[in-house]
């Protein structure tokens, strides 16, 4: 096939096994040749066509009948209305489109027709004139003759292009060193998440998991005000921690952590190191942390370290030791930024 | 049976059957038409022909699952707070009475509970979202394994892939906004995303948080890119897709009377009016169902988001979920070097392979067009088994994604199924290699042995399901013809041609350009083609047809001749009923059985009532 025929439909070839025998006779359908047939359709779609009316009167009366609200007090009771709204909405709808294509395949005219189809391609006169129109067009402006006209508005143009893309720097802050930072400093007490209350070595019993915050969160801590809105948020999003009690020869310390921990009490980040969930599956006699996210597992015996699933690095842990009150306090802010990995954090 | 059929209406001509009489609603368009010459633009289009198959409403189903989306969304709209800013909730929802929360938060809960009808709406807003990507996706499937993606359709078919991806993305900030548990830890989880960019991930993270996650500008960002950006783009792209459509008018399945110069269907006004509008009452009903019966996202359930809480069994919507299946089962590889660190396990599974796969999904009709160096205009449809390798390639393509979307809940399996989760993920990390391999190879030759099976149809007719027992004991199943209509559409495709490449080189004996290409090319045109069954020539049918009648001739003289009518109510149909090919009046009692004892591969052809 020569390219000039490329837009002509694929044309049956000449050894066809079957020649093409045509369209098939039209068949009558009952509701053409039997008036009792067309008369029952008609009455079935008008039927249709009166349910769907009665089922909107129904929606109507359902919005002022049923409650809404957290009340089974009203009439059938709570989600009631939503019931009938829905539900009448749904008869009136599907009834309305029930009956229209009933209507459609029983009482309208069903002849096939036929229409002939045309190439999508424009004609080749056509093409030659567009493209003529065009070229003309182009040569009255004079664009391929000056350069310096040419060059000039592709620079404005290249810079106009710039300025939205400027315009988006104030979208937020530069990262700066943030994501290196948490709110936990050198003696701030670890507190239960929720209620903010802090936490004594005899508290906890060997396999116990509580979840915590900085004590921060609550009064600001030894310096500052307490926190609220987005600072609060971010605080918290970096960082909870987990508290875990095990038997204190079960841990196995990497070097330089072995006082990080009190009586077999450990202090882990609470956010995934993978993309960021707070991590809340302990298994109790294993020592395992499991995130309910993407499922990386880490075990909080051996400093964090993944055992399984995505996650590459071993979850932070917080130093931690014992006030002059007997309360658990972080030694210092995590070693490490907390959280997902990032380019810069090499 | 005679039928009066001059009472009835049988034209569905251009030309209206008598000139309308003035009235008022002519006048109204007479003054219409005075001004914007509606006339001449309607004229071709208001009888336009659609064919007519129960597969080309799956695009419908999408369609109208965008409008209900608009409907509901702007209901929706009135009554949202796009804002993070704290406020006390003090609405009718008794357990999170008091409890500091999001004002987005609060405004969901207030739709839910004390507006009347907004949780129908939120439902079926939420149902909607579901079933517009849901009906994108089935009706993808269709275009490609029915080959409408071909040329001059693929430009469309580009339009309908952008438009998934971004229904799937309008859904993702849509399920975002409600600033619920479920939803902040999705959005928590996309910042880890972003965060595994090279270079800008930590960037990139801020600009879009306003600073540190969680911040308060999300969730007002996500709700303009929600309820403006993406659906304005959709708007265009769906209005762009249905230009195309009515441009190139529909595809058509093969059958007597259709070819690829014409369509073969009804009118727009009145049927397809009809039943299309009538259509969109029925999808938007059953949406009204779901939202009325089936609940979905009740976000008063998960609590207010709370960066340091999550819940197990955490998971994005569904059509996340194999993006999500990915980055579970990825190992946790990682590289630092020279100070910077790349997070493979999330890069990989969640930015590369989505765009990979994005690109491939976009360029198939291409790669394809390429392969078979197929430049000519397809309207008539194939049937998947005619494309043996093109199926395979989808359903490979569905099974990767099928087995993705499995391990996206491989802790619900576990938890059902009582498995080992880690036993489980590593199953997955090899069968998303495995088995699409398996499937594309089971399904290429499932598809061939099709082709065989239609071949064998057409030259020996189809199974009766009558068993002949023959003179000598043997027993065998009586064949008969195909009709003629039948046969022709069996028949209506093309013959698939290898590429062969040339020799490499010119006359001159240089390498002709591109030589290593068109070596590939003929490779995978090999692969694409030359394991294909192709339709048998006229000579063969022919010869087929010959045979039969040999046979019949033979067995003429049996005892007892069967016509392998005795069970069935042949006789009482009248002979046009019945279009048997060739043979009439040759043979006049057919034989019975087989004269190779029950061997299956003998069959009868033709055969003929006797007292016709």
């Amino acid at each position: 096939m020569s390219t000039t025929q490329e837009h002509l439909p694929a044309v049956p070839e000449g050894d066809e096994p079957i020649p093409n025998p045509g369209l098939p006779a039209h068949q009558w359908r009952p509701t053409d040749v039997d008036t009792r047939a067309e008369k029952r359709a008609e009455r079935q779609v008008a039927a249709l066509f009166g349910v769907a009316t009665l089922a909107l009167v129904g929606f109507f009366v359902s919005y002022f009948v049923f409650q809404v609200g957290d009340n089974w007090d009203t009439i059938a009771g709570f989600g009631a209305s939503n019931v009938m709204l829905g539900g009448t909405l749904a008869i009136a709808f599907i009834c309305i489109g029930v009956g229209l294509i009933h209507w459609a395949r029983k009482l309208m005219t069903d002849h096939e027709i036929v229409e002939l189809r045309h190439p999508a391609s424009s004609s080749e006169k056509d093409r030659t004139e567009t493209v003529g129109m065009v070229m003309q067009g182009i040569d009255d402006s004079g664009i391929a003759r000056r350069p310096l006209v040419r060059n000039s508005l592709l620079g404005a143009l290249g810079l106009v292009g710039l300025a939205p893309i400027l315009m988006l720097r104030d979208l937020g802050p530069l990262p700066g060193d943030k994501l290196y930072h948490t709110i936990w400093k050198p003696g701030m007490r670890v507190v239960r998440d929720v209620v903010y209350t802090p936490i004594k070595v005899s508290d906890l019993e060997i396999g116990d998991l509580v979840n915590c915050e900085p004590e921060a969160l609550a009064n600001g801590g030894p310096d500052g005000e307490p926190l609220e809105g987005v600072e609060l948020q971010i605080a918290k999003s970096k960082g909870a921690v987990i508290l875990l009690r095990m038997e204190p020869d079960d841990i196995t310390p990497w070097k330089g952590r072995e006082n990080w921990s009190v009586q077999g009490i450990v202090a882990f980040s609470k956010i995934c190191t993978h993309v960021g969930c707070p991590i809340s599956l302990n298994e109790r006699t294993t020592h395992h942390l499991l995130c309910p996210c993407h499922q990386s597992t880490f075990d909080l015996a051996d400093n964090g370290k993944v055992i399984f699933g995505p996650a590459a690095r071993p979850l932070p842990q917080l130093p931690i030791e014992v006030d002059d009150e007997g309360y658990l306090v972080a030694q210092s802010d995590f070693t490490e930024p907390v959280g997902p990995s990032f380019w810069e954090r090499g | 049976m005679s039928i009066d059929t001059s009472k009835v209406a049988d034209t569905n001509a251009t030309t209206p059957a008598k000139a309308s009489k003035p009235n008022p609603v002519g006048a109204a368009a007479g003054w219409a038409d005075d001004r914007l010459g509606l006339a001449t633009a309607m004229k071709k289009q208001v009888r336009k022909v659609f064919p007519d198959h129960w597969s080309f409403m799956l695009g419908e189903i999408a369609l109208w699952s965008f409008i209900v989306l608009l409907l509901t969304g702007v209901f929706l709209t009135l009554w949202f707070t796009p804002s993070m800013g704290e406020t006390t909730y003090e609405g009718s929802y008794n357990q999170l009475r008091g409890i500091q929360m999001s004002e987005a938060y609060a405004s969901t809960l207030n739709i839910s509970f004390d507006v009347r009808g907004g949780l129908l709406m939120r439902q079926m807003h939420h149902w909607a979202a579901m079933l517009f990507v849901a009906a994108m996706m089935v009706h993808l499937l269709r275009v490609f394994f029915t080959g409408a993606h071909r040329k001059p359709r693929e430009l469309n078919w580009v339009i309908g892939c952008l438009l998934l991806i971004l229904g799937t993305l309008e859904g993702f900030t849509g399920y975002s906004l409600p600033d619920d548990l479920l939803s902040g830890t999705g959005i928590r989880a996309a910042d880890g995303f972003i965060k595994a960019t090279p270079v800008v991930g930590t960037y990139m993270s801020f600009f879009l948080f306003g600073g540190e996650f969680p911040g308060e500008a999300i969730i007002p960002r996500l709700f303009t890119v929600h309820v403006l950006l993406i659906p304005g783009i959709l708007l265009a792209l769906v209005g762009a897709h249905m230009l195309l459509l009515v441009y190139h008018k529909h595809t058509q399945w093969p059958g007597p009377g259709r070819t690829e110069q014409n369509v073969v269907g009804y009118p727009l006004l009145p049927i397809y009016a009809a039943k299309a509008g009538g259509f969109f009452f029925v999808v938007f009903g059953v949406i009204a169902l779901m939202g009325a019966l089936l609940s979905i996202n009740p976000v008063w359930k998960f609590g207010p988001y709370d960066p340091s809480k999550v819940t197990a069994g955490s998971q994005p919507d569904w059509y996340m979920g194999w993006p999500d299946g990915a980055l579970r089962i990825m190992p946790g590889i990682e590289t630092h070097i020279w100070g910077t660190t790349w997070s493979w396990n999330v890069l990989l599974p969640i930015q590369v392979l989505p765009m990979v796969m994005f690109t491939l999904l976009l360029f198939l009709p291409f790669i394809e067009s390429w392969i078979t160096g197929d430049k000519r205009d397809h309207h008539i449809l194939q049937r998947p088994r005619n494309a043996p390798t093109r199926t395979a390639t989808m359903v490979a393509l569905m099974t990767a994604y099928g087995l993705f979307w499995a391990a996206g809940g491989n802790d619900i399996i576990a938890i059902k199924l009582h498995l080992s989760i880690n036993h489980i993920t590593y199953f997955m990390r090899l069968m998303v290699f495995l088995g699409p391999v398996i499937a594309f190879w089971i399904t290429r030759r499932w598809c061939i042995s099709l082709q065989r099976h239609d071949n064998d149809m057409l030259l020996h007719g189809y199974e009766s399901g009558i068993i002949m027992r023959s003179a000598d004991g043997g027993y065998s199943e009586r064949h008969l013809p195909l009709s003629e209509s039948r046969a022709y559409t069996l028949t209506a495709r093309g013959r698939d041609e290898v590429f062969t490449p040339g020799t490499g080189v010119d006359e001159n004996g240089v390498a002709a350009r591109g030589g290593r290409l068109d070596k590939v090319r003929g490779k995978l045109s090999a692969l694409m083609y030359a394991d294909n069954v192709q339709k048998p020539t006229r000579a063969e049918l022919e010869e087929a047809r010959h045979h039969a009648e040999h046979e019949h001739a033979l067995q003429a003289g049996l005892d007892h001749p069967a016509s392998g009518h005795e069970f069935d109510d042949h006789a009482l149909r009248t002979a046009e009923d019945v279009p048997l090919r060739g043979a009439h009046g040759e043979t006049a009692g057919a034989g019975s059985g087989s004269t190779s004892g029950g061997a299956g591969g003998q069959h009868d052809d033709t055969d003929e009532q006797p007292g016709h």
